[in-house]
């Protein structure tokens, strides 16, 4: 279904858009109202959290730029180290910037 | 963005509770973070006008949906003609980690009326998410931070894409400043912050190796959920030791 980008036609795209996202908000807390959270639920939570950030960022890892890579490298090792994440972050977008300056 | 000492510690059942302060204290917690959300917000603005988006419509895009990933995606899709259902499709596709966030909370979201509980997930997003759970990880309060840094993203975003209108020219080339990892970077950090075991590294394996090969060998845009789902499926079966 092709929509013309009328002033209506764009309209009604924005809020189709933004019916869906809403959904992607509220749907995860909504199927979870219907499952009892025991023991092995909260495991399964817990793991996915950190999960989600991992998913998110391994592509990115493996497949940026030089600059991405570092960016990423320097932001955990800077971490790992201070473990404060502002001076992490900038370290990162340095990296990122220094890399691909050269 | 640094964790900060509580008074006292709340009890396990109170967790979810949040004040008008909290919600403040959220908020400034990601003001440092959201100046690079406006630089997005501007670059996003810029390319919006360059695809034909009229200025209100850009803005409405930014304040109603709120997810710049999906929004920039949608613009290579944008024509005289726009494809609904696959524009649809890919919004939903790359929005779906908000599912899990929104699962993740619940914990304590049910604990709030319905009214709040969904209120405060109009401002899910990435970045406040992990705070949240960070700040749940660390046994301290976690909604005030994903309302109020929520409230951040969200404004920062919009006036972001309103200023690209206006100063598109003022930031020519975000990408060889750094600044497309500003995200990228708070997250990892965010990651690097909580515990790490030899299951949390187990996990974490898994959800990277399932996350590559979907981004690899599955439909586009599906790899975030797989990698979750695979890493939390893990988690359900080779459990922590309970604490007695």
């Amino acid at each position: 279904m092709n929509i013309e980008t009328s002033f209506h036609g764009t309209l009604l795209i924005i809020l189709a858009m933004a019916v869906v996202t809403l959904i992607t908000r509220w749907g995860g807390v909504f199927v979870m109202s219907f499952i009892p959270i025991g023991y092995r639920v909260q495991q399964f939570i817990t793991a996915m959290s950190g999960s989600v950030l991992v998913a998110l960022l391994a592509p990115l890892a493996v497949e940026g730029d030089a600059g991405a890579r570092l960016a990423l490298l320097s932001t955990a090792v800077v971490m790992l180290l201070f473990k404060k994440p502002l001076p992490a972050i900038a370290a990162g977008i340095l990296a990122a910037a220094v890399t691909r300056a050269i | 963005m640094h964790s900060h000492a509580q008074n006292a510690a709340v009890p396990d059942d109170r967790l979810h509770e949040f004040t008008r302060k909290d919600v403040w204290n959220g908020f400034t917690h990601l003001v440092p973070l959201s100046f690079f959300v406006v630089i997005f917000g501007i670059a996003f603005g810029v390319a919006a006008v360059q695809t034909g988006l009229d200025p209100f419509s850009i803005v409405l895009m930014s304040t109603l949906v709120f997810a710049g990933a999906s929004q920039f995606a949608t613009l290579d899709m944008w024509g005289a003609q726009v494809p609904l259902i696959p524009v649809l499709i890919t919004v939903f596709a790359i929005n779906a980690r908000h599912l899990l966030m929104g699962a993740t909370l619940y914990p304590w979201l049910r604990q709030l009326s319905p009214m709040k509980r969904y209120g405060v997930m109009l401002f899910a997003s990435d970045a406040n998410w992990a705070l949240s759970m960070n700040a749940f990880g660390r046994k301290e309060p976690g909604l005030g931070l994903l309302l109020g840094g929520g409230i951040a993203l969200w404004s920062f975003w919009i006036v972001g894409t309103w200023l690209g209108f206006y100063f598109g020219n003022a930031i020519q080339d975000p990408v060889s400043l750094g600044l497309d990892m500003v995200m990228g970077c708070f997250l990892l950090s965010m990651v690097a912050i909580g515990p790490k075991n030899l299951r949390i590294f187990v996990i974490w394996a898994v959800a990277a190796g399932s996350s590559l090969f979907a981004y690899w060998y599955l439909p586009e845009n599906t790899h975030v959920v797989v990698g979750a789902l695979a890493g939390g499926t893990l988690g359900a079966f080779w459990t922590e030791k309970k604490k007695v």
